[in-house]
């Protein structure tokens, strides 16, 4: 049974195109997480975050989560021109 | 004032580009050109709408006083579009299934087509949108007043509303109404705010990076600048902070505007795909320049300066002419796109659902879409826009163009969030029905007026102060703003959280008590499970590509020959060269009407669907063509039903010919054996007759002999004509039968001496059997055969004792009379053929014509009993059946 050399997962293409998907479903949580984390600041003189800090947060989140979006984006569109190309049946 | 004419020379040379853009872009839709009009960039860049004027003078004024909190109104629909897996994308999918129109258009359908929702939502959407475009011409001419110096004439400023909003009015009117395209696409106006979005974004990012590099001294200063400033530590309130991100990703998606931009003029997923990265990008990009602008502006311009108009008073604080245009050309690019598009979609559900319906019922049912219906509608969302726009005017002159107009923004947020639950719900939950839809819409608007909208008209305008201090009727638990007591809330968020709250309660109670109708139910499936029955349809292929798709499906159904010719009168009507004119409306409804002859009106609306489309079909449409093809198979199986008929028909009518011509050819038969049979005799009584004639000589002997044959041959001849007439009359059924009743040993008697009398041979007749059967029946004719059998027995036995045996049977309710004699018998190959007329065993033998067998088994046959031959008896036998009538004897 260990002389298969071969992959034993079959189906690889699907199985990224589903988690990938999975991926695209938790990234909108993450950011969503990310950006109520201001919300457990605490506040008060003397001992709250400053501005400046919380402007940089608000935005390097923003940033990694455009770079995140636009690479999943791209990895979604790899994947299905793959499916399109191996299934090319010219479904509609 | 320089300044001011200068500025509105500028101004009125950018919108003559607008203008001639979205002239451009019409046309080349209209040509098929248009792939530059499909780029994602071009969909993505149509969101900024969402980014109107406030996020230039607004955001900034509210950075300066409350810090990061503008942010939020950006982080929620950046939410929205990088989670469009989840949301957008359905919302997506069904808009193009299902040819959706407006936000009003998708509630409605999906609960049922009800247009009563329809109407709802579009009053709410009115209501929700009227005073943000009074925000926008507010916003264009208080920028415009900062450019001047004078102190500003409030006659002044309102007669430039009035312009602002006519030349808006006139903009969407010719762009937005040109021809009512099926799926409600305007390419020009796309392409215009596209372009705006440009141009604001690089407004922006222009006076973002003069204030922070031209100003200030980079980023590090700026942070520097924050430290100093008030705001140093972050103290926004947590639940305005997740409040408003909340807000602001329900109004992304609830906004008729957005909902315009987002799911109606949306041409392909991949675009969804896109903007999904790049309109986030976009928003943080315009949004990042803000606290540094807010930040100098609040160092550098003196106490008191209105902070919402930094954006300009900075640049022209600095001596930076140019800029400060170019920053009001950005305001006055996101002022005027986001009324367009506001105008066009609010256009768009006022017409077809309450001008439209209105107009449809008053001037009798059952319009379809003719010339005539399609001027009125047209007419109508003229009428609408100038109507929207007029109103918005209205607002803000009877709103005095004070600060008050500034918060209706979020006020507007907070109506139109009141869709949400209402949507989302519908999309995924297909336990959602009218009656809840309506509930929670009626609960949420209601409180949204009761506790937002009201109130912010000041006090005593609409709700009395003491109702604000004190709650409705002096219930303390219904004070608009701490409802059941709920104190501390910021009032914003109080009326979001209740309206919101209480909203999807209702909705889904009543639903979970309510049950749809059948059509809510169709509706629900088709909306939920859209994923599962329909593909991502692909993108826009060109109007050629459609034509020869729509050639194809004709020449299956109407022939080649005729849709070719069809296709090519319609191409020259439109003038168009070639074979394959543009699948406009026009053209379509010809098609249509030519196919629904051949398949019918409902099929052939949903065939061309399908192709121009590329959407799937809907269930109403599904109806009307199983209706049509019930009605289609009921028709061809009566066809069915009637051929077999006349197939049937057609076989009876072959087998009697086939019989006929049998009959025909056994009556040649018969009529050639007949003229044999009669020439015999005639000519031997003619030979004889002539030779008594002719010679004189004769002796008397030969006289006598000859006469005698004579008279024999006449005999015969008289004979065989009696035995023709009996079997015709016994053939014919026309024999008279007269029933008597006699005892059968006595026939047989009468018969057997009868029959031997006068014979030439000897017969010994032996009699067994029980034959004291009474019998009722012919009798002379029951004689007549035994006669013709006994008779046969005498001249064809070739036994030397011949001898005839009778036996008599009686079986059940058969008589049985059996005649048998001692010859050689009957070889078996004639043994039917002896019944048939004329036929002879031995032919030397006979003496008769050969019709006694015949005469006998017609006889029988009248008297309802048979004759047959009996084999392997030996000799000759005959069988004689008699069934009913008969009645059996005493013993």
């Amino acid at each position: 049974m260990s002389e298969r050399s071969t992959a034993v997962f079959l189906e690889r293409q699907t199985y990224r195109r589903r988690r990938l998907i999975d991926w695209l479903r938790i990234l909108p949580l993450i950011g969503l997480g990310l950006w109520c984390i201001p919300l457990l600041w605490s506040k008060g003189e003397g001992q709250g975050v400053s501005t400046a800090d919380a402007v940089i947060f608000v935005f390097v989140v923003w940033l990694v989560l455009v770079v995140l979006s636009a690479f999943s984006a791209w990895a979604l569109q790899a994947l299905e021109s793959d499916d399109k190309d191996a299934t090319n049946t010219g479904a509609r | 004032m320089g300044n001011l004419n200068a500025l509105v020379a500028v101004s009125l040379i950018y919108v003559a580009f607008l203008f001639g853009v979205a002239f451009a872009a019409e046309r080349a839709a209209m040509r098929g050109k248009g792939n530059w009009l499909r780029l994602p960039i071009v969909y993505t860049l149509s969101l900024s709408i969402y980014c109107t004027a406030w996020t230039f003078y607004g955001a900034v004024g509210n950075a300066a006083r409350s810090g990061l909190e503008y942010i939020t109104i950006y982080l929620g629909p950046s939410l929205v579009l990088i989670g469009w897996w989840w949301g957008l994308r359905k919302l997506v999918r069904i808009g193009r299934s299902q040819r959706i129109t407006s936000i009003a258009d998708m509630i409605s359908s999906r609960y049922g087509k009800s247009n009563l929702l329809a109407v709802g939502v579009t009053i709410l959407a009115v209501i929700g949108t009227t005073p943000y475009i009074a925000l926008q011409l507010q916003s264009v001419t208080t920028s415009l007043s900062a450019f001047s110096n004078a102190p500003s004439d409030s006659q002044q400023l309102s007669a430039t509303a009035f312009w602002v909003a006519g030349g808006l009015a006139i903009f969407t009117i010719i762009f937005g109404t040109r021809n009512l395209d099926a799926n409600e696409r305007h390419y020009g106006v796309v392409m215009a705010i596209a372009v705006e979005a440009v141009v604001k974004l690089f407004a922006l990012l222009a006076v973002g990076v003069f204030v922070v590099w031209g100003i200030a001294d980079g980023p590090a200063d700026i942070l520097q600048r924050i430290e100093a400033s008030e705001k140093t530590t972050w103290e926004i309130n947590g639940g305005r902070w997740a409040g408003l991100i909340f807000l602001s990703a329900a109004a992304f998606v609830c906004l008729p505007r957005m909902f315009q931009v987002l799911v109606v003029e949306n041409d392909s997923e991949d675009h969804l795909r896109t903007a999904s990265w790049a309109f986030p990008a976009y928003l943080m990009i315009m949004s990042l320049f803000v606290i540094p602008i807010a930040v100098v502006g609040l160092d550098i311009m003196p106490e008191g300066s209105n902070p919402d108009l930094f954006v300009l008073t900075l640049p022209l604080a600095s001596g930076q002419e140019g800029l400060a245009m170019l920053s009001f050309l950005g305001g006055f690019s996101s002022a005027t796109s986001m009324v367009i598009v506001a105008a066009i979609a609010l256009s768009t559900m006022v017409s077809n659902h309450v001008v439209m319906p209105i107009w449809l019922s008053s001037s009798g049912g059952g319009a379809t879409v003719s010339g005539d219906v399609r001027n009125v509608v047209i007419i109508s969302r003229r009428l609408s826009i100038a109507a929207v726009l007029g109103l918005g005017y209205l607002y803000y002159r009877l709103s005095g163009g004070g600060s008050a107009l500034a918060s209706i923004g979020l006020i507007s947020f907070t109506g139109v969030a009141q869709f949400l639950p209402v949507l989302i719900g519908g999309v995924f939950w297909r336990g959602a029905t009218r009656n809840g839809a309506l509930a929670g819409l009626t609960v949420g608007f209601v409180l949204w007026a009761y506790c937002l909208l009201l109130p912010s008209f000041g006090p005593d305008v609409l709700l009395s102060q003491s109702v604000i201090d004190h709650g409705l009727f002096g219930w303390s638990w219904l004070q608009p703003q701490a409802l059941f007591g709920i104190e501390g809330l910021d009032p914003l968020m109080h009326a979001v959280l209740w309206s919101t709250s209480l909203n999807a309660v209702i909705f889904v109670v009543v639903s979970l008590a309510d049950f749809p109708t059948p059509m809510e139910r169709l509706q629900g499936a088709q909306f939920v499970n859209i994923f599962e029955h329909s593909s991502r349809t692909p993108s826009w292929t060109g109007g050629v590509a459609k034509s020869e798709d729509l050639m194809i499906m004709a020449q299956r159904i109407l022939g080649a020959h005729e849709a070719q010719s069809l296709f090519e009168h319609e191409a020259y009507r439109q003038g168009v060269s070639g074979l394959l004119p543009e699948p406009n409306a026009e053209f379509l409804q010809v098609l249509e009407r030519e196919l629904s002859g051949s398949v019918g009106a409902a099929t052939a609306h949903a065939m061309i669907a399908q192709i121009v489309g590329n959407a799937s079909v809907s269930v109403q449409d599904l109806m009307a063509v199983a209706n049509e093809t019930a009605q289609m198979m009921e028709y061809s199986s009566q066809l069915e039903a009637k051929s077999n008929e006349l197939a049937r028909t057609a076989r009876q009518l072959r087998q009697a010919n086939e019989k006929l011509t049998l009959v025909s050819a056994q009556k040649d038969d018969f009529l050639s054996q007949v003229s044999h049979e009669l020439r015999t005799p005639m000519t031997s009584i003619r030979a004889f007759s002539e030779i008594l004639r002719d010679n004189s000589r004769l002796s008397n002997a030969e006289k006598r002999k000859y006469s005698g044959i004579i008279q024999d041959e006449a005999i015969r001849l008289t004979r065989l004509l009696d035995d023709l007439l009996d079997l015709s009359v016994l053939e014919n059924g026309q024999v008279a039968l007269s029933h008597q009743v006699a005892q059968l040993g006595t026939v047989l008697d009468q018969a057997t001496t009868a029959a031997l009398s006068g014979a030439e041979g000897a017969l010994n007749v032996v009699r067994t059997g029980q034959d004291n059967v009474s019998l009722r029946t012919d009798v002379g004719r029951l004689s007549q055969v035994f006669i013709n059998l006994i008779r046969n027995a005498q001249k064809y036995c070739d036994a030397e004792n011949p001898e005839l045996r009778i036996e008599v049977s009686l079986k059940e309710d058969r008589l049985r009379v059996d005649f048998i004699d001692n010859g050689t018998g009957i070889p078996s190959v004639s043994q039917e053929a002896i019944f048939d007329k004329f036929s002879r065993v031995n032919p030397q033998r006979a003496g008769g014509a050969g019709l006694g067998l015949a005469i006998c088994r017609e006889v029988m046959n009248q008297l309802g009993g048979e004759i047959s031959y009996l084999p392997g008896q030996g000799g000759a036998a005959f069988r004689v059946t008699l069934f009913a009538p008969l009645s059996l004897a005493a013993q």
